[in-house]
C-alpha cells in the first residue's frame, strides 16, 4: 500500500467513525446539561444528568415503559428462538421436496411490508378481544404474537443447520436419543453461536419496535420505551436535557447486550450469509 | 435466488424408504408451529387486507364497492405524493448506502490497516440505536437552531440557517441523511465478512497481471460479492419502501406532505383521519406491488451475468 491510498484510508474510515459517533456523543453530553444549554450548542458534559432524570420521572412513566419493554423483548426473543430453531432445523435436517415449496412460500412473507399486515393484525385482534380481552387489542400478548416468527430467522437457522454436522445428530440417535431429544440435547448446545446472534436480532428489533406497538397499544400504563421516546420527542416546548435523558436510558440495553455479545453477532451474521 | 441454490446443492445422501417416511411426520411437526405462526400472522392478514381493499366505509361499517378503491388510488394527490417520495427516497439513498458501505469495507478489509476493529465498531455503533431514537435525536441536530447548522456556519459554510425540517427539498434530504447514517454499518458489516471468505490468491495472481485497485474492486471484488450485493440491496429496498419511523419522528410528513410515505399514509388512513381500512388496505396493496416490482428488477439486473 503506498503512502497516499495509506493516508487516504485512514482519512476516510476517522471521517466515517466521527460522523458515525457524532450522535452518540451529542446524546450523552446533552443529557447532562440543561435544556438552554443543549439549544446553545454545548459539547461539553455539565452536570444536570440528575435532574434531567427526575424530570423525565416526573413525566413520563419510565418504569413502567421499561417493564414493558423488556417483558415484550425477553418472550418475544424466548419464543423466537425455539419456534424458529425448530423449524430451521427441520427444513434442513428433514429435507424433502414438500418441505422445499412450503420454506419458499414461507420465504415470501419476507416480502409483505409491514404496513400492509397492520390494518388487518388490528381488526383480528380487535375480533378476538371480544371473546378473549386477554389477548386482544391493548395487550402485551397483542403486541408479541405477530412479530415472534418471521420467514427471515427461519431462514437464519436453516443456513446454520447446513454447516452443522449430521454424524453428530447420529451418534445422538445410538445413544438412544428421541428426534427430539437429538434437538435439543445435541443440536441447541453446539448451536449457541446462532442462537446468540440469532437472540440479539430478534431482542434488539423488539426493543426498538414502534409501529405495531403503537398500534395495537392505546392505555399509557401499556406504554413501551418507543412510544414514551416519540411521546416526548413530539412535545411543542421539549426539555432536551430531560429527552436526551431518555434516549440514553432506552439505548443503553440494546447497546449494552450488542457490545457483550459483539463478537457473536458478527460471527452470526456470517453465518448467514455463507 | 440464493436461498433456492443452496437448497438444491445438498441433497440428503443416505436413508431407507422406511425412514424417509417416519422422518418426513417428524420433521412436518418441526416446522408445524412456525408454518402456522406465518400463515396466521403473514398470510391471513394479507388474503384479508385484500378483501377489504375492495371495501368501503368507516371503521366496521364496511361494504363492497368493487374496485372504486383502486380507481381512488390514481386520482389521490396524496397517494401519488407519497409513492414520489418513497420513490425518491429509495432511488437516492438505497444505491449512495451501498455503494458507501462497499466502498468502507473495501477500505477495512485491507490486512495492513491498523484499528481495524475500532473502525468497525465506531461505524456500525448507529445500528444499536432504535429508529425513534435516532430519528428524535436526528430532528434535534438538524432543527432550524440545531448544532448541524451551527457548525455550518461557524465553518462559513453557509451564511444562514438551512431549512432542513420545514423546507420540502431539505426535508426529504435529511430523512436520507438519516436513514444512511443508520444503516450503513449495517450493510457494511456484510460486506465485510463476504470479503474476508474471497480468497487472496485471487488478488495476488491479478496483482501479477498488473491490475490496478480500480480494476481489481471492479473485475474481483463486485463480482464475488454480486450475491450479497443482491440481498443487501433488496432487503434496503424492502426498508426503504416500507419507511415509517423516521419520517413519522423527524418531520411527521412535513412540510405539507412533502416527506410522508406510503406506510406514515396508510397508518393515517387506519388511524388518524375517519378509519377507512378499505382504501387504507389498497393503499397497502400498492406497497406490496412496489416491493415486487423493485425485487423483480434487481433480481433481473443481478441475475443475468451470474447464473
Amino acid at each position: 500500500m503506498n503512502n497516499f491510498k495509506r493516508v487516504f484510508s485512514y482519512l476516510v474510515l476517522v471521517l466515517a467513525s466521527i460522523i458515525s459517533v457524532f450522535p452518540f456523543i451529542w446524546m450523552i453530553v446533552s443529557s447532562t446539561n440543561k435544556s438552554v444549554e443543549v439549544t446553545k450548542g454545548r459539547l461539553l458534559p455539565g452536570s444536570n444528568f440528575i435532574e434531567n432524570f427526575q424530570n423525565l420521572l416526573e413525566t413520563a412513566n419510565l418504569g413502567t415503559a421499561l417493564w414493558n419493554s423488556a417483558k415484550i423483548s425477553i418472550i418475544t426473543t424466548v419464543l423466537a428462538m425455539l419456534i424458529a430453531s425448530l423449524a430451521g432445523y427441520g427444513f434442513e435436517i428433514y429435507k424433502s421436496k414438500a418441505k422445499d415449496i412450503v420454506f419458499n412460500i414461507l420465504l415470501l412473507s419476507m416480502m409483505i411490508p409491514f404496513a400492509a399486515l397492520m390494518v388487518p393484525l388490528f381488526r383480528m385482534f380487535g375480533t378476538v378481544a371480544q371473546t378473549f380481552p386477554l389477548i386482544g387489542i391493548d395487550t402485551l400478548t397483542a403486541v408479541i404474537l405477530p412479530t415472534v416468527t418471521t420467514a427471515f430467522l427461519i431462514f437464519f437457522f436453516r443456513q446454520s443447520t447446513k454447516m452443522f454436522s449430521k454424524d453428530i445428530l447420529e451418534a445422538g440417535r445410538i445413544d438412544g436419543l428421541t428426534e427430539l431429544g437429538v434437538f435439543f440435547r445435541v443440536y441447541v448446545p453446539t448451536m449457541k453461536t446462532t442462537y446468540a446472534a440469532a437472540a440479539i436480532i430478534t431482542f434488539m428489533a423488539s426493543w426498538n419496535n414502534y409501529l405495531w406497538p403503537l398500534v395495537v397499544l392505546q392505555s399509557p400504563e401499556k406504554q413501551t420505551i418507543p412510544l414514551l421516546i416519540s411521546n416526548l420527542g413530539s412535545s411543542y416546548a421539549p426539555d432536551y436535557g430531560m429527552i436526551m435523558t431518555a434516549i440514553v436510558i432506552a439505548t443503553l440495553p440494546a447497546a449494552l447486550i450488542f457490545f457483550i455479545m459483539q463478537k457473536h453477532f458478527v460471527a452470526g451474521m456470517m453465518g448467514s450469509v455463507k | 435466488m440464493i436461498v433456492v441454490k443452496g437448497i438444491q446443492s445438498t441433497r440428503m445422501t443416505k436413508s431407507s424408504k422406511k425412514f424417509r417416511v417416519k422422518n418426513a411426520m417428524i420433521g412436518w411437526s418441526f416446522i408445524a408451529i412456525a408454518v402456522i405462526m406465518i400463515c396466521l400472522f403473514y398470510f391471513y392478514p394479507m388474503i384479508q387486507a385484500l378483501i377489504l381493499s375492495f371495501q368501503s366505509g368507516m371503521g366496521a361499517n364496511l361494504h363492497f364497492i368493487g374496485f372504486d378503491n383502486y380507481i381512488r388510488l390514481f386520482k389521490d394527490p396524496i397517494f401519488l405524493t407519497t409513492v414520489k417520495n418513497t420513490v425518491i427516497y429509495l432511488l437516492i439513498q438505497v444505491p449512495v448506502m451501498i455503494i458507501l458501505a462497499l466502498f468502507l469495507s473495501v477500505l477495512l478489509n485491507n490486512k495492513m490497516l491498523k484499528l481495524k476493529g475500532v473502525f468497525r465498531t465506531a461505524i456500525f455503533l448507529p445500528c444499536v440505536t432504535s429508529l425513534v431514537a435516532y430519528s428524535v435525536i436526528f430532528k434535534y441536530l438538524f432543527a432550524q437552531d440545531g448544532i448541524i447548522n451551527n457548525m455550518l456556519i461557524n465553518l462559513s459554510l453557509i451564511s444562514e440557517p438551512i431549512q432542513w425540517l420545514t423546507d420540502p427539498f431539505w426535508a426529504k434530504v435529511t430523512i436520507i441523511v438519516a436513514i444512511t447514517w443508520r444503516w450503513t454499518g449495517y450493510n457494511m458489516i456484510f460486506f465485510l465478512s463476504a470479503l474476508q471468505n474471497v480468497d487472496e490468491s485471487i488478488y495476488e495472481a491479478a496483482k501479477i497481471d498488473g491490475a490496478s485497485s480500480l480494476q481489481q474492486f471492479f473485475k474481483i471484488t463486485i463480482p464475488m460479492l454480486k450475491p450479497i450485493i443482491l440481498f443487501t440491496t433488496i432487503t434496503s429496498t424492502i426498508g426503504t419502501l416500507q419507511l415509517f419511523d423516521e419520517v413519522m419522528n423527524i418531520t411527521k410528513g412535513g412540510p405539507g406532505n412533502a416527506t410522508m410515505t406510503i406506510s406514515q399514509y396508510i397508518y393515517n388512513l387506519s388511524f388518524k383521519y375517519t378509519p377507512d381500512f378499505g382504501y387504507a388496505a389498497t393503499v397497502s396493496y400498492a406497497i406490496v406491488i412496489l416491493i415486487v416490482f423493485f425485487s423483480i428488477i434487481q433480481f433481473k439486473v443481478a441475475g443475468d451475468k451470474n447464473e
